[in-house]
């Protein structure tokens, strides 16, 4: 087995040690520091991995200890898990960097090594949902993720954000506790707790047609829970508080992070264990493609509607989360491509809006409020390019991720003729809503209330980590944007090899 | 106002100059909802109507989600295999080799310890990471900088002076320290293990500290050398695991001795792991019961 | 499918189905903080029972090899005792995390109910 091999291990490890060791470190700055070095490692390791299995063209599983497969822990990694754990871990660095001083700010001193646990483990619990070849380490590692991100919700610790934080504790308990009910339904009719397993086992089952409704509820089990937990449409109602209240790089690593962990997990499952004939037959993905709809345009509405622009931000969110559902519901292998370039696209994109958010919002010396962010940009020009070029890739200029995502979306709806009609009105009325309420976002942010009124240059001295993580951001961004073919094919590579 | 053209609006709207006067837009990026003129209906009785509504709908939409996810689900258990078959799906390979080869493969007479702590190490060293996770959690809420000293209050406020306390515990604590220990590291051969011997231990601290009070417990057991414990054992048992993961994936060989299944030392890494949690949930739980009953300053 | 037989054999699985609703209910629409809190058991305890009941098998011994004899059908699956362990550690660990919570924001609020502290959060807004 080459080393390479054991990059899996050594992220989620990294990462928990990480997390393991703050405790002893009492200084907030050498703990984000660790962090962010931990991170980086596993970034780089990640890459490594990515460049190792596009060479050699195949995934490969490890075993945790000494047996293989229906008896021991296994994770699983190819192309598109190696990707997924390279854009975390960036989002992870650039966040923090972009957020740290409302982090020093925001959370006293004797916390920030707390909070740094938080943020370790949530990235070891990501990366295990990303590598796991194994449905319950799936579950043990989702309750690491819940915990840790209430931790970072709470983290400012003022009367809201513990509103928030309990909220988000009672939907993703809820979510949790559908999913294990959904494991163990599925366990008791196929005796398996691994994937490799599973899969013969389900694939058995629905072409014999035995236990067909436990396979049914079970399926539709893990699916409500998942989305649950990742904010689709009918349950995203926690996450705009979330988001809003935590400090400006929780928010980052919330929006890139969590509810990706999750869409990938299920995206694992369905092309590892159920496959997608199964789930069509059983009208699962058929729900998902109409709650997806739905929330792409009522989590849109409700964003057009709010004040508070870290709220926005949140809703907005909720809309993106839908598109990814959308896609998934397809139900077609390009369906699949695209809500894997759609979570992509996310995922660099809106902590790219927080950080610079959080800057903006910083120049108007804390208010939250949209209107109170008239004419920031010219306080702070980078935060206000930073969010342009998110606002604007989100509602889908072309050369920016957020288009190329669209793109792909529209173009696998062509692929489904009853479906397509839907999703490509449904997809150009959601792109006019986020029109609506990022446009006048961004004009707003460069043109001050009062006209004439001369703008104080920004008095604060730069902020070298906030400028290289939204420099790093917007590059990313474009080239998400530009280089679509090589991008989409390596997806392809990648859930081809799930 | 209606025959602006549509620049103009968009100009407005911008501008935050004018309140959108189009009905059902609640938009306005220029006005505040709280700068709107002052309401006309006193504050209180609104959002109480308001919250009366929504507990009644609460109930409905209960008894509705629950009646309709119990018919589904009890539909579902029932074509699922029967209770008590030995031939059902779950009784197969994986089961059956826990229990024939376990012994000789992880040396734990224990079935249950040999799977949790070797054939599936991972998930119960996420295990300990949530207990881990959570105790952090708590102190991230409860621990501020104006918390009191100590604050006792509750049935145990000045239990250090109840008599029956004082006599049954003394005769309790020994007892439930020997038995505590005793499961921790029998864990291997008999019931038990890390986390039910852990729960025992820790539920002894418990009485210790409602004993003794909490101001000298603490003195001994202070969250920074629980913490300190928990972390040092996490990262035994990740030391442990990480090289027995290592080795088994990569096949270098190198396994630990696994003695003779039975005695008090064998099953490799299985006692050491066992202690280890063991040592982090005692911790655990005793540092929950103490976060718990501090109180901030107002 | 439907008869008495089968819902006297399947007892035990009918009734961890029936707490987890209950629990589940009771999680997700109580106003109550502490009483979602207890939802939240009664849904783990649910699936715990659940699990115990797959494993069972009529006549078997705990998973505990003794005198030698290691023919699996000697004892019962011990597949689920194991879940069942990791998800108590787990359900534990969050409703410590809940309580905490809950603590903290009766001292804000006192208050338990959800809907009032959603309210008076919401009248001191900071966003």
């Amino acid at each position: 087995m080459p080393f390479v091999n054991n990059v899996p291990f050594f992220s989620i490890f990294i990462a928990m040690l990480g997390g393991i060791v703050m405790p002893l470190i009492k200084n907030g700055r050498i703990a984000l520091r660790v962090t962010e070095a931990a991170a980086a490692i596993i970034g780089v390791l990640s890459a490594w991995l990515l460049c190792a299995v596009v060479a050699s063209g195949e995934s490969f599983t490890y075993m945790m200890g000494h047996f293989p497969a229906p008896w021991g822990n296994e994770l699983r990694a190819g192309p598109l898990e190696a990707m997924m754990a390279l854009a975390f871990c960036m989002i992870m660095i650039l966040g923090l960097e972009g957020g740290r001083r409302d982090m020093f700010d925001d959370i006293s001193a004797h916390k920030q090594n707390s909070y740094c646990l938080m943020l370790n483990l949530l990235l070891a619990s990501v990366l295990a949902l990303v590598y796991t070849n194994d449905v319950f380490t799936a579950y043990v590692f989702i309750e690491i993720n819940a915990i840790s991100a209430c931790g970072i919700v709470m983290a400012r610790r003022f009367g809201n954000s513990l509103v928030a934080a309990v909220r988000y504790l009672v939907i993703s308990c809820v979510g949790s506790g559908l999913f294990l009910m959904g494991i163990v339904l599925l366990y008791t009719c196929t005796g398996q707790l691994l994937m490799p397993g599973m899969d013969t086992a389900v694939q058995a089952l629905a072409a014999s047609g035995e236990y067909r409704v436990p396979l049914l509820i079970a399926v539709a089990l893990v699916a409500v829970g998942l989305s649950i937990k990742s904010a689709l449409f009918p349950f995203y109602g926690w996450l705009p508080n979330a988001y809003a209240s935590a400090t400006t790089s929780g928010s980052a690593v919330q929006a890139g992070l969590i509810s990706k962990g999750y869409v990938i997990l299920f995206i694992k499952l369905i092309y590892r264990v159920f496959t997608l004939e199964v789930m069509r037959d059983l009208h699962i993905l058929q729900a998902l493609f109409v709650m997806g709809l739905s929330g792409m345009i009522i989590a849109s509405i409700r964003a057009y509607q709010e004040q508070s622009t870290k709220r926005m931000l949140g809703f907005s969110s909720a809309a993106q989360i839908a598109y990814i559902f959308m896609g998934i519901g397809l139900g077609t292998h390009e369906g699949m491509v695209a809500a894997c370039y759609q979570i992509l696209a996310h995922t660099i994109t809106k902590p790219l809006l927080f950080t610079s958010a959080g800057m903006l919002i910083r120049s108007a010396h804390g208010s939250k409020n949209l209107h109170d962010l008239r004419g920031t940009a010219r306080k702070n020009p980078l935060a206000g390019v930073g969010f342009t070029i998110g606002g604007l890739s989100l509602c889908g200029l072309p050369l920016l991720a957020g288009f190329a995502a669209k793109y792909y979306l529209g173009v696998a709806a062509m692929g489904d003729p009853k479906k397509m009609l839907f999703a490509l009105l449904v997809l150009a009325g959601s792109s006019v809503l986020n029109a609506m309420y990022y446009l006048p976002a961004i004009v707003g942010i460069w043109f001050p209330a009062d006209k004439g009124a001369a703008e104080p240059l920004a008095e604060e001295r730069e902020d070298k980590g906030f400028i290289l993580s939204t420099a790093v951001f917007i590059g990313l961004n474009i080239f998400l944007g530009v280089a679509i073919g090589p991008m989409i094919k390596l997806i392809e590579l990648g859930l081809s090899l799930l | 106002m209606k025959n602006k053209s549509l620049l103009h609006r968009f100009v407005d709207w911008v501008n935050g100059d004018v309140a959108d006067d189009r009905p059902g837009n609640i938009r306005t990026v220029g006005s505040l909802p709280e700068a709107k003129p002052p309401k006309e209906k006193p504050e209180h009785t609104d959002p109480l109507r308001h919250l009366n509504r929504q507990i009644a709908a609460y109930r409905v939409s209960a008894v509705l989600v629950c009646v309709s996810l119990m018919l589904a689900l009890t539909y579902t258990v029932l074509c699922l295999p029967t209770y008590n078959d030995p031939s059902a799906p779950t009784n197969n390979e994986v089961s059956q080799r826990y229990v024939e080869q376990g012994m000789e493969e992880t040396g734990a007479v224990n079935t249950v310890a040999g799977m949790i702590l070797d054939y599936r190490a991972f998930d119960t060293f996420g295990e300990s990471t949530v207990l881990f996770t959570a105790t952090a959690a708590v102190l991230f809420i409860t621990l501020s900088k104006h918390t009191k000293e100590w604050t006792e209050r509750g049935p145990f406020a000045d239990s250090s002076k109840d008599p029956i306390l004082q006599v049954v515990g003394k005769i309790l604590l020994p007892m439930i320290f020997v038995y505590g220990i005793y499961v921790v590291l029998n864990g291997h051969l008999s019931p038990g293990g890390g986390f039910s011997g852990g729960a025992v231990l820790g539920g002894g601290l418990i009485l210790a500290s409602s004993m003794f009070g909490q101001k000298k417990m603490v003195r001994v057991l202070s969250a920074n050398v629980t913490t300190g414990l928990s972390v040092a054992c996490l990262l035994a048992y990740a030391a442990m695991k990480g090289y027995s993961f290592f080795t088994g994936a990569n096949h270098v060989g190198w396994e630990i001795p696994k003695g003779t299944p039975g005695d008090i030392l064998s099953s490799g890494f299985i006692l050491p792991l066992n202690i280890c949690v063991g040592i982090i949930v005692a911790c655990t739980m005793f540092s929950f019961y103490s976060l718990f009953s501090q109180v901030e300053e107002e | 499918m439907l008869d008495l037989q089968t819902l006297i054999d399947m007892r035990y699985q009918v009734v961890a189905v029936i707490l987890f609703c209950i629990g589940f209910a009771t999680l997700f629409l109580h106003p109550n903080l502490i009483k979602k809190v207890i939802g939240l058991n009664l849904m783990d305890s649910a699936v715990f029972l659940m699990l115990a009941a797959v494993g069972y098998i009529d006549g078997g011994k705990a998973p505990i090899i003794v005198d030698g004899i290691t023919d699996a059908s000697y004892y019962i699956n011990p597949v689920p005792g194991g879940l069942v362990l990791t998800g108590i550690v787990v359900a534990v660990s969050t409703t410590a995390l809940f309580l905490a919570l809950i603590q903290r924001l009766y001292y804000m609020y006192h208050t338990l109910n959800l809907d009032e502290i959603l309210l008076l959060a919401k009248r001191s807004e900071h966003y």
